[in-house]
């Protein structure tokens, strides 16, 4: 196997607080293969965006602590210096960002943010940056891009707005996007068309895509591989099918449960998980979804469950339950209709 | 955007109208007040008295009045302070210069040294070097400015005088900068930075919380993940927009400051500016001069008021009339 574009080894994140540290992510480990679309998805505080600001090494919170490696190319991003770091920023690796309508600079023009990237990372001539902005603007769908590459950000709609930042973000034709919840500030329609777009320039662009959400949805969308991420781990890892067919961790099933479907029967309710994430400073002994978790007994108080791997090729969990139980039990979160008239 | 600055340039006159007819209406028009007596100064004559009532039309309805006021203060500028028998107009207008010098030098050192201050913390956030510029800023805010200027003239003027390092301050007073720049400079140069003092405390905390608050931003963070050095994203970006808070509280207070709000420093330093004008007719009741540097500071406001919003159009385009 080739070597992966980018490979994340035991990542810690923590911040130093008063009340104790914080560990936001608790030694995670992932690959992303070139051109691959990874989705990464977990409900609010489960270390999703610290992750991926951690790969772009952009948390400027001065109580930070790092620790774990993240080879990007074979090369440890965080053994690199500020002034590499910004090289690989933008350029190497991209990012899009939550909120189009805050992530633009409101007193520049669109044409002037796309081309001041384009200038930090190439010795561009006169007008060559200018023409590069208007191919992206077209490519990403901005009708009349040369005359809206000198609007202000103000200028657009929310959907257009998150064009602009992905045509911001592939000026550089980077080999990694990492898309933060690019559809959670924009209405339904446009999340559709955001995604589909996104799913096109992968294509063209070639580039490999992290997809960070807490909309399985999205990820059932594009995503070739997903991570299930809870509170500051990976409790589930594998590919679409994997995921959502045959779901191994009961935090899974509960994602996977309060999702509203069209194409089965409709029922009574939709399932939630109970409860909120532990705190991230003094983790529950055992498994960190145990207070959470109908299914738990006594080796999940007294064990922390290890990701490895029990059905297949890169299917991992981690969880206590044996496979049989998981699908015998998982029906009646995922699919409540079912087991009541079982 | 040129209708906007001529559709703001309108505006402008209608609210110096406005100011004036407010100001006519409080010296000519307040119920039980005789404004011929008023002007008249100090133990006037029966003649002068008469006189006054004769210019000024009191005999006759508001709209006159308020039209033979604006005559003797703009067209014919006969306008004459009956406590020193001066002329008003030429005495205004050959103060105006002394006031504009002082402070425009003063805004100079005011706008270099707070952003460099305010940057200064902003940047050093965390650091032992922030709290100790915002004391110091706190510390200028804080001292009155009269007082300053008073130990500023005891130790360049008498005390240390003889000292190397003062003995080249010029008496008090004022120049022209046409007649002798260096003279002009040697004697401003305490007054500006007397006068600067507070402004530079108060705009460099103004600008460190701007700052702040701007570093959190989500286009902060996209200029970084752009790639951008921190010295780009913070001048391109987290101060650009800082400075608009900045530019419209400098406008305003530059308004001010010329409109004869530096009266303070003016009359320490016995520079025969506007503020010296204002203080000393104030002193003596010589109403004529009240009421001229009334309108006169008034329009300097609305001036800087206009100014304001025209460079918060240019620098804020969510403002930009479409």
């Amino acid at each position: 196997m080739a070597e992966p574009l980018l490979s994340v080894k035991d990542l810690k994140v923590s911040f130093r607080t008063e009340d104790g540290l914080v560990r936001a992510v608790d030694g995670i480990s992932f690959t992303v293969d070139e051109g691959d679309v990874v989705g990464i998805v977990g409900e609010s505080g489960s270390g999703k965006s610290v992750t991926m600001m951690s790969l772009m090494r952009l948390i400027t919170d001065p109580n930070v602590i790092y620790e774990g490696e993240i080879l990007y190319k074979g090369r440890n991003l965080m053994g690199l210096s500020q002034d590499a770091m910004r090289e690989v920023r933008g350029e190497e690796i991209a990012m899009i960002f939550q909120d189009p309508m805050t992530s633009l600079n409101p007193v520049y023009t669109i044409g002037w943010q796309i081309e001041e990237q384009l200038n930090e990372h190439y010795d561009l001539k006169k007008g060559q940056a200018r023409r590069r902005a208007i191919d992206l603007l077209a490519q990403v769908g901005i009708p009349r891009p040369e005359q809206r590459i000198d609007d202000h950000p103000h200028q657009f709609s929310g959907g257009m707005r998150q064009r602009v930042m992905i045509a911001l973000a592939l000026s550089c034709n980077p080999d990694l996007l990492i898309a933060d919840e690019p559809t959670t500030a924009l209405d339904v329609t446009i999340q559709a068309q955001i995604l589909e777009l996104t799913k096109n320039l992968k294509r063209d662009f070639g580039s490999a895509v992290v997809l960070i959400t807490h909309d399985l949805g999205v990820v059932a969308d594009i995503a070739d591989r997903i991570l299930v991420m809870y509170a500051g781990r990976i409790v589930e890892e594998g590919n679409k099918e994997q995921i959502f067919y045959d779901p191994q961790h009961p935090y899974t099933w509960g994602l996977l449960g309060s999702i509203a479907r069209l194409d089965r029967p409709k029922p009574r309710r939709l399932t939630t998980i109970a409860g909120q994430p532990p705190s991230l400073i003094n983790r529950p002994r055992g498994c960190s979804f145990r207070p959470r978790c109908p299914q738990a007994f006594e080796r999940c108080s007294v064990e922390d469950p290890a990701l490895t791997a029990k059905v297949g090729d890169g299917h991992l969990d981690a969880c206590h339950l044996s496979v049989e139980d998981k699908r015998t039990r998982r029906d009646a979160t995922i699919r409540p209709e079912l087991a009541e008239s079982a | 955007m040129a209708t906007f600055a001529i559709r703001r340039a309108l505006w402008l006159l209608v609210v110096l109208f406005a100011i004036s007819v407010l100001v006519f209406l409080i010296f000519f028009a307040t119920p039980g007040v005789d404004p011929a007596r008023q002007m008249a100064g100090r133990n006037p004559s029966a003649e002068t008295i008469k006189n006054i009532k004769h210019e000024f039309g009191l005999d006759r309805a508001l709209p006159i009045r308020y039209g033979l006021m604006m005559k003797h203060m703009f067209i014919s500028r006969d306008l004459i302070s009956y406590g020193s028998h001066t002329r008003v107009i030429p005495e205004i207008l050959s103060a105006t210069p002394v006031t504009l010098s002082l402070v425009f030098g003063a805004a100079v050192i005011w706008v270099i040294f707070s952003i460099l201050t305010g940057v200064g913390a902003a940047v050093f956030r965390g650091t032992v070097i922030d709290p100790i510029l915002m004391i110091l800023a706190l510390i200028g805010i804080s001292i009155p400015v009269f007082w300053l200027g008073e130990v500023v003239n005891l130790v360049t003027q008498s005390r240390l005088h003889d000292f190397f390092l003062f003995s080249w301050v010029p008496p008090l007073g004022y120049t022209p900068l046409t007649q002798d720049p260096l003279m002009w400079f040697e004697q401003l140069v305490f007054p500006w930075l007397t006068l600067s003092v507070l402004y530079i405390g108060f705009y460099a905390r103004v600008l460190r919380a701007n700052l702040i608050e701007t570093e959190n931003e989500d286009y902060i963070r996209t200029a970084r993940a752009k790639g951008l050095s921190e010295r780009r994203v913070l001048l391109r970006h987290t101060l650009r927009t800082s400075m608009i808070t900045f530019v419209s509280l400098f406008g305003l207070d530059f308004g001010i400051l010329v409109g004869g709000g530096a009266l303070l420093t003016e009359v320490v330093f016995g520079l025969p500016g506007v503020g010296l004008l204002t203080y000393n007719s104030l002193t003596a009741l010589d109403l004529p001069v009240i009421m001229t540097t009334v309108i006169y500071g008034a329009f300097f406001i609305t001036l800087a008021n206009a100014l304001v919003d025209l460079l918060y159009a240019w620098l804020d385009p969510r403002v930009r009339p479409a």
